[in-house]
C-alpha cells in the first residue's frame, strides 16, 4: 500500500492586504511550482484572505539555527532605547 | 521544575550538558506559556505524542468528509447543496493544515497517509457511523462539530506553534459549520411532521457518540496528565464534556427537540451536569474497527489513493522532465 | 464556547495571525440579490438564461462527486472550489430565469422533468477517471470562458452582471484544466493513453455546444450565438492539446439535442439522485 508520492512540500506565505507583509500560512504538497501556487490559492484564500501568495519549496528555505540564537540575536538585547516604551517622561503627551 | 521526560532506551542515563540545557529551554517555553517552534529542541516523547495527536486530528477531518459528501448529490435545495459542499471542502482544507503541522515534526505526509490507509492510525470514532438521513447533516454540524469546537478552541493555545496556528485557522472556519448544522435542524424542526421526526431521529443517534468524542472519563485516561503538562491538552476530557453537555442542553430547547437522555440534569450541589452512563464498550469496539462503516470509510480512502496513483505519477514525471530541460 | 468568547480567544493571537484569516465577504452579485432585486426577464431571455443555468447545474452536480474521491487532497479542494463556482452560476441563472414564471431556483432544479431540462449532453457525461473529467473541463471551460466574456457585454444587465463575475471564475477553471491536460498528456505513457481515451469518448459532444438553436434567436445584443465561439474555441483547445502532445480524435458527432429536452441516457439517473429527497417531501422547506 505504501506508495512514494514525489510531490515535494511547499511553504505558503500570504499577504492579506496592501501595506502588510507576507505571513507564513502553512504548507502543502504539489508536483511543481505552478500547481503549488494554484493549490495555495485554493487552500489559503477561500475567504478573501489574500491579495498575494508566495510559495517556496521547503528545502529552499534557509533558517537561523535556534541553538545559535544567543549570538545571532544578541545585539538587540539591552538596547531598550530603541523602543518607545523606554521613554517614560513623555508618557501622556498627546500625539507622541 | 524537574524534567518529567521518561528515560528512553538507548540514551545514556546521565543527560549531557547540552541535553540538560535544551530540556531547560524547552521547560521554560512551556512554563511561560510560550511556543515551541519546529526547529526548537523538544523531548522525543513530546514529538511523538504531538505527531500522533495532530495526525489523528488530520485523519478525522479527512474521514469526516465522507458522511457529509454522501449527501451533497441529494441535498434538498441548491443553497443547502452549496453550503454542504463548502463545509466538506473546508474539512479537506483542515486536514491539509493539520498534516502540514504534523510534517513540521518530522513525519512525511506519505508516511502519515500510509498509516491511515493500512489501518495503523486512529481517527475520531464518530465517523464510523453512517449518515442515514438529511437530518444527519444537521446533527453532525450541531453535535459533532460542536464537540470538535469545544475540544479545539483551547488548543488554539497549544504549546506547539504550528499546531496552535492551524487550530486558530480551523476554529474560525468551524464556527460556520456548527451554525449551519443547527440551522438545518431548526428548519426541520419548523417543518412537516416527517421532517420533525427525521430531526429527532438524527439527534437520538448522534447524541451519545458525540459525548464520547471527548474520550474516556478522566480516571481512565492515563496519558492526559502528561499532555496537560506539555500544554498540548488544556482541559480534561470530563471538563470539556461537561461544558459541551451544558451548551447543547440549552440549544436543544430552541429546536423544540429532546436529547435522548432521561437522566440529563444539572446538579446544583455539585455544580455539574449529570448525564446517562455512556456505552464505552461500544466505543472500544468501534475504535477497534468493528463499527458500522469503518471498512467502508477506509476503503473509500484506499480507492481514491489507488485510482489516483496514475495522476500523481504523471504529475511527478512531468515535473521531473521540466526540471531536466531547465538544466539542459 | 460562545462565539464572542471564541472571537476574544482568537483575537488574543494578534494581528499577524488574524490578518491571514480575516474574512472580507466582498460585494459580488449573489443569487439572493437577484431573487430580491431582479427585474423579471421576458420569456425569450428567461428561456436563454435557463440553458445557461442548466449547463452549470448538471456540470456542478457531476463535479461535486469528486469531493472525497480526488487523487490528492489538494485536488479535493480544487475540484470542490470549481464545483462551488459553477453551482453559483447555476443558481444565479436559474433564479433570474425563474422570475419570469414566478418560480424559484429550487422549483426549477427539483420539480422539472427530464424533458424540461435544456442542458448540453457533454455536461451530463459521467465523470469517468480523473482524465475524463479534466478533458470535459477543458472542453467546457474554454467554451464557457469565451461565452461569458461576450455575455458580459450583454444589453441585459442581469445576464451581463452574472457573466462578469462568472468569467473571472471560469478563467481559473480553464487554467486548472489546461495545467492538468499538459501534465497528464506529457507525464507518463499511461497518462497519455488515458487522455487519448478521454478525448475519444467526449469529442462526439463538441458540435452540440456550438449549434444555434431556436432559444438563441431574436436576442441580438442580449444572448451569445454559440456558433460565433467555435473558431476561437478550436484555436485555443488545439494549442493546448498540441502542447500536451495530444491529438484531436477522429470521431463522429452525436445527434445530441439537449437544448430541445432530448437527452442522453445519463441524465435520468443524475436527476433521480439529485431530486429524490426534495420530491419525497413536497412543499417542505429546508
Amino acid at each position: 500500500m505504501s506508495q512514494q508520492n514525489n510531490w515535494p512540500l511547499w511553504e505558503v506565505f500570504v499577504r492579506s492586504s496592501r501595506g502588510l507583509s507576507h505571513v507564513h500560512a502553512g504548507s502543502l504538497h504539489a508536483p511543481d511550482a505552478q500547481m503549488a501556487v494554484r493549490n495555495a490559492r485554493d487552500l489559503y484564500t477561500r475567504r478573501n484572505e489574500g491579495v498575494s501568495l508566495w510559495v517556496v519549496k521547503s528545502t529552499d528555505i534557509i533558517s537561523s539555527d535556534p541553538d545559535e540564537k544567543d549570538s545571532f540575536f544578541e545585539s538587540p538585547q539591552g538596547k531598550d532605547y530603541r523602543h518607545a516604551t523606554y521613554y517614560k517622561a513623555s508618557e501622556g503627551v498627546k500625539h507622541l | 521544575m524537574a524534567s518529567t521526560t521518561p528515560q528512553e532506551p538507548g540514551l545514556s542515563a546521565v543527560p549531557s550538558y547540552e541535553e540538560e540545557q535544551s530540556q531547560a529551554r524547552f521547560d521554560a517555553l512551556i512554563n511561560q506559556d510560550s511556543r515551541v517552534e519546529p526547529r526548537d529542541w523538544m523531548p522525543e516523547p513530546y514529538r511523538k505524542t504531538l505527531t500522533r495527536q495532530v495526525s489523528q486530528h488530520a485523519h478525522s477531518e479527512i474521514i469526516g468528509m465522507q458522511p457529509e459528501a454522501n449527501w451533497i448529490s441529494r441535498a434538498p435545495s441548491l443553497k443547502r447543496k452549496s453550503i454542504l459542499m463548502a463545509k466538506v471542502q473546508d474539512e479537506a482544507g483542515h486536514g491539509l493544515y493539520l498534516y502540514s503541522a504534523a510534517e513540521t515534526l518530522g513525519t512525511s505526509r506519505d508516511e502519515l497517509n500510509d498509516q491511515l490507509l493500512t489501518g495503523r492510525a486512529k481517527y475520531s470514532s464518530i465517523f464510523n457511523y453512517p449518515a442515514r438521513s438529511w437530518a444527519d447533516m444537521g446533527a453532525i454540524g450541531w453535535l459533532v462539530d460542536g464537540a470538535a469546537i469545544a475540544n479545539q478552541v483551547p488548543l488554539c493555545r497549544a504549546s506547539y506553534g504550528p499546531y496552535g496556528r492551524a487550530m486558530v485557522r480551523i476554529c474560525k472556519e468551524e464556527s460556520f459549520h456548527q451554525r449551519q448544522g443547527f440551522e438545518i435542524l431548526l428548519a426541520l424542526s419548523r417543518g412537516t411532521a416527517a421532517q420533525k421526526k427525521m430531526a429527532q431521529d438524527a439527534i437520538n443517534r448522534f447524541y451519545e457518540p458525540s459525548l464520547m468524542m471527548f474520550g474516556p472519563p478522566d480516571d481512565q485516561s492515563p496519558n492526559s496528565q502528561q499532555s496537560m503538562a506539555w500544554k498540548i491538552k488544556r482541559f480534561s476530557n470530563d471538563e470539556l464534556r461537561q461544558r459541551f453537555v451544558g451548551m447543547i442542553a440549552e440549544q436543544v430547547k430552541v429546536l423544540g427537540m429532546t436529547l435522548p437522555d432521561p437522566e440529563l440534569r444539572f446538579d446544583e450541589e455539585k455544580k455539574q451536569w449529570i448525564h446517562k452512563d455512556l456505552n464505552w464498550d461500544e466505543f472500544m469496539e468501534v475504535i477497534k474497527g468493528n463499527g458500522p462503516v469503518n471498512s467502508q470509510r477506509l476503503e473509500r480512502r484506499r480507492e481514491a489513493h489507488r485510482e489516483g496513483a496514475w495522476v500523481r505519477e504523471a504529475a511527478s514525471a512531468y515535473a521531473a522532465k521540466q526540471a531536466q530541460s531547465e538544466v539542459a | 464556547m460562545k462565539h464572542d468568547e471564541l472571537d476574544a480567544a482568537l483575537d488574543s493571537f494578534g494581528d499577524a495571525l488574524a490578518s491571514a484569516t480575516r474574512v472580507t465577504p466582498g460585494n459580488a452579485l449573489r443569487p439572493e440579490d437577484i431573487a430580491v432585486d431582479g427585474i423579471a426577464p421576458g420569456e425569450d431571455v428567461a428561456q436563454y438564461a435557463l440553458t445557461l443555468g442548466d449547463d452549470a447545474l448538471i456540470l456542478a452536480q457531476r463535479l461535486a462527486n469528486w469531493i472525497s474521491r480526488a487523487p490528492e487532497l489538494e485536488e479535493d479542494v480544487a475540484l470542490g472550489n470549481i464545483a462551488l463556482d459553477v453551482l453559483g452560476h447555476a443558481r444565479s441563472f436559474l433564479t433570474y430565469a425563474g422570475l419570469a414564471w414566478d418560480k424559484t431556483e429550487d422549483d426549477l432544479a427539483y420539480w422539472r422533468e427530464e424533458e424540461e431540462f435544456t442542458s448540453l449532453w457533454i455536461v451530463e457525461q459521467p465523470n469517468g477517471h480523473f482524465g475524463v473529467t479534466i478533458v470535459r473541463q477543458l472542453i467546457v471551460s474554454i467554451f464557457q470562458h469565451l461565452l461569458y466574456q461576450k455575455l458580459a457585454t450583454s444589453q441585459d444587465e442581469t445576464l451581463a452582471a452574472i457573466a462578469a463575475k462568472a468569467v473571472k471564475e471560469v478563467d481559473y477553471h480553464r487554467d486548472h484544466a489546461i495545467q492538468w491536460t499538459i501534465r497528464l498528456g506529457q507525464g507518463t505513457k499511461e497518462s497519455a493513453e488515458k487522455m487519448r481515451h478521454a478525448l475519444e469518448i467526449l469529442w462526439p459532444y463538441v458540435d452540440e455546444m456550438f449549434r444555434d438553436e431556436a432559444v438563441h434567436q431574436n436576442l441580438e445584443s442580449i444572448a451569445v450565438l454559440p456558433s460565433t465561439l467555435r473558431e476561437a474555441w478550436q484555436e485555443e483547445i488545439s494549442a493546448v492539446l498540441a502542447e500536451a502532445g495530444l491529438e484531436i480524435p477522429a470521431t463522429g458527432q452525436a445527434m445530441a439535442y439537449g437544448r430541445r429536452g432530448e437527452h442522453s441516457e445519463h441524465l435520468g439517473y443524475l436527476l433521480a439522485e439529485m431530486q429524490v429527497l426534495a420530491r419525497k417531501h413536497p412543499g417542505a422547506s429546508w
